[in-house]
């Protein structure tokens, strides 16, 4: 069947991915109308999970739990803000893990190499951001697919990190220890509250994220790239200009997520954030937005990535083996993308009855295969 | 398909996709709890049966030893077969001691996989862990949280370098220097000690596994003919590790010897030069190795020899030392001593450079075609 549809998809047929989507763009409802049927059925997830922690673990009812999945996801959680914008222009950044990996190996290197604090953060958030600009060159303005792009720097990006550090850890034996005001906020939570930093930082990040995307000409245009990449430029919007500052902003954030990583673990390795574009991507795609572009909402995100620390939490404190941990995930995310094809996969039987309503009634047990010939 | 495409135009059902979202996400939640409590209790269950199948009763040897004690195993990765039979070991302690040991961990070896496990420790209230760090600093920060919680700390395997925050005692599956020196020694002697050599490893980022390449690299000095000319790292993955073996056997033909401190990364090369004989005339394999997995290769002379400690007893040591420290009979204090069941007295070791406070198994065994039978680990 995504045999068939992947032809299809030029323009309009993208819009099929998600049952809700009209295939006109003119007769387009409201996104947010649209989208909020995919939001709500992750509420109701949120809600499941929330109460499947607090049944099976006798410790998941804690402030604790809220500050270490803070810990555990946040900075995850952080990079699949700027995912989730690539892919409503209906591109990826699959290098997102290793951009952290990067700022944060080269923050460590030049802090081994007697740096400041400040002027090796800084480094790191300017490698990030030159990791972003090559993505953005590549993709925007070579015009070169970023499923490709991005999988060559992922690859790139975490070599750089490894002869950078090699099989150290920094600080080793030897070196400075980072200082206190930066490596606290792997320990403490914010003063007044129950949240890690990361937490707080991805909340702050996410209403920027919202605002941009749902509120402002940049975030309509951010759809009509990923709907229509013609017509949005016919209509006047910069789309390889947009497209290479959302990669940018990516390597940027992303070399922020590492220097936030750093600063938890009181250290960092070159395999810092291993294999985590995964988890990244998957947590925006549970989130509701569309491979194909087009279509997502913040609050999805954000309640997707709720949702994955919930049900990680839980999980561990249960002490489930982290294989059939990662299953749950992994069928979360096969339900985002099952369920809304399930919903066309209704209205093709629908059509499809319809029309053989006046033959006789085998016709409709007919193979769909057949019947399209 | 282009027919196709517009029947696709038709009215959406919008409620009964909700409907059914709501009802696939809750039945993806009631899966989760159902099968949660079975393998909690799988997971107990493979505990006590690993206790039961060793027969050895180490009541005797308990005194001062409180009961009920929760230790929390946390390996590098849970499918590790070495790291298995070390939390069996610590298993097979505990619940000889009257407590249990909950094995925790994540499936990639890297310490952002470990950490919920510390954290989860700490939320349960345990007495102590034991873990095998995939990092030597990232995990300090989480170490010292449960610490201040008043969980006692140990490593073992692969230690962590906290320094004093927090304090923990290294169960050393044996000394250090022996290891990396004795593994140069056997190479030496088996390629008649001149023509290149390469190491591959496990993380880049593994403690034990550089702290042994640091001696090898000082062996090797006694063998000016032989020279290191790389060190490859396979992550201790069999897939990872046979794509890196490839590589080196690619970039440098005139290879002679290839010490894989790790067994993962020794079967996994053993098995290629298994179906590559004619790579044997010039090759030797050796290093750190499981014997229940490297009898065949050490049978028809694919490797003549490799080394290792018992597993199984270390997990027994750092669950006899764990459940010692979180009664209080003995402390991280240099000559503090207790006694860890069926292996006899054992005494902390005064802390040196980069290793505080540690205990040590014993020597590593030296495994050949002679001997491998008489060991089932």
């Amino acid at each position: 069947m995504s045999s068939e549809t992947a032809p299809a998809a030029a323009g309009a047929g993208m819009q099929g991915a998600r049952p809700e989507a009209p295939a006109e763009p003119t007769a387009r409802q409201p996104l947010w109308q649209q989208a909020a049927r995919w939001e709500v059925g992750l509420v109701v997830v949120l809600i499941g999970s929330l109460i499947f922690g607090s049944s099976e673990s006798s410790t998941f009812d804690s402030q604790t739990t809220l500050f270490y999945g803070g810990i555990n996801a946040g900075y995850i959680a952080i990079m699949a803000l700027p995912m989730m914008l690539i892919v409503v222009t209906a591109e990826i950044d699959l290098s997102v893990a290793s951009t952290l990996g990067m700022a944060g190996a080269l923050l460590g290197d030049l802090w081994h190499h007697g740096w400041g604090i400040w002027p090796a953060l800084i480094a790191a958030l300017v490698v990030g951001v030159l990791g972003g600009t090559l993505n953005g060159v590549l993709v925007a303005k070579a015009g070169l697919p970023s499923i490709a792009v991005t999988i060559g720097t992922l690859t790139l990006y975490r070599g750089i990190a490894e002869i950078l550090l090699g099989s150290q850890t920094i600080p080793g034996v030897g070196d400075r220890s980072f200082p206190v005001w930066f490596t606290k906020i792997g320990v403490v939570p914010v003063p007044g509250t129950h949240l890690s930093y990361t937490t707080v930082i991805f909340i702050v990040l996410a209403i920027i994220c919202g605002v941009v995307l749902h509120a402002t000409p940049l975030g309509r245009s951010l759809y009509a790239i990923g709907l229509q990449p013609e017509a949005a430029r016919f209509a006047g919007i910069r789309v390889t200009r947009i497209k290479f500052w959302l990669f940018v902003a990516s390597g940027l954030i992303c070399a922020f997520a590492g220097i936030l990583l750093t600063a938890q673990n009181s250290s960092v390795s070159y395999n810092a954030g291993y294999g985590l574009e995964l988890n990244v991507v998957a947590i925006a795609l549970f989130g509701g937005v569309s491979i194909f572009g087009g279509k997502g909402t913040v609050i999805g995100v954000v309640l997707s990535a709720t949702i994955v620390a919930t049900l990680q939490m839980a999980m561990t404190q249960m002490t489930i083996d982290p294989n059939v941990q990662e299953i749950v995930i992994g069928v979360l995310l096969l339900i985002s993308v099952v369920v809304p094809s399930i919903g066309k996969l209704a209205r093709w039987s629908a059509a499809r009855a319809l029309r053989s309503r006046p033959l006789q009634s085998v016709r409709t047990a007919l193979p769909l295969t057949v019947r399209t010939k | 398909m282009k027919r196709y495409n517009k029947s696709r135009c038709a009215a959406v059902r919008r409620p009964a996709v909700l409907a059914f979202a709501a009802v696939a996400a809750v039945s993806v939640v009631a899966a989760c709890s159902s099968s949660s409590s079975s393998s909690a209790a799988g997971a107990g269950s493979a505990s006590t049966g690993a206790s039961a199948s060793t027969g050895t009763s180490a009541s005797a040897a308990a005194s001062g030893i409180k009961k009920g004690l929760v230790v929390y195993f946390i390996p590098k990765d849970t499918q590790n077969p070495y790291e298995v039979l070390a939390d069996q070991g610590g298993a097979r302690a505990l619940t000889g001691l009257g407590g249990k040991v909950v094995v925790s961990s994540g499936t990639a070896d890297t310490a952002a996989a470990q950490i919920p496990s510390i954290q989860a420790a700490i939320q349960a209230h345990a007495d102590a862990i034991v873990i095998a760090g995939n990092d030597p600093s990232a995990l300090c920060p989480s170490l010292e949280q449960a610490s201040s919680a008043g969980i006692k700390i140990l490593s073992f395997d692969s230690d962590v370098t906290c320094g004093s925050s927090p304090n923990h005692l290294f169960v050393n599956q044996a000394d250090t220097a022996s290891i990396g020196t004795s593994e140069v020694d056997i190479l030496a002697k088996e390629i008649g000690s001149s023509g290149q050599i390469a190491i591959l490893s496990a993380a880049a980022s593994a403690t034990n596994q550089n702290s042994w390449i640091a001696y090898m690299k000082q062996e090797l000095s006694k063998y000016p003919k032989m020279t290191l000319v790389k060190t490859v790292y396979g992550n201790d993955d069999p897939a990872t590790s046979l794509t890196v073996l490839q590589g080196l056997l690619s970039a440098y033909p005139n290879l002679k010897g290839i010490i894989s401190p790790t067994t993962v990364g020794i079967q996994a090369s053993a098995q290629y030069l298994d179906t590559h004989k004619s790579l044997l005339k010039k090759l030797t394999l050796t290093g750190l190795g499981l014997p229940s997995q490297m009898k065949p290769y050490v049978k028809d002379g694919t490797v003549k020899e490799f080394e290792l400690w018992n597993p199984s007893n270390l997990g027994y040591l750092a669950g006899y030392a764990a459940a010692a420290l979180a009664s209080g009979s003995a402390s991280l204090t240099p000559g503090s001593s207790f006694t860890a069941g069926t292996l006899g007295s054992y005494k902390v070791l005064a802390p040196t450079t980069g290793v505080g406070p540690s205990i040590v198994l014993g020597p590593p065994t030296v495994f050949d075609a002679a001997n491998v039978d008489q060991f089932n680990f």
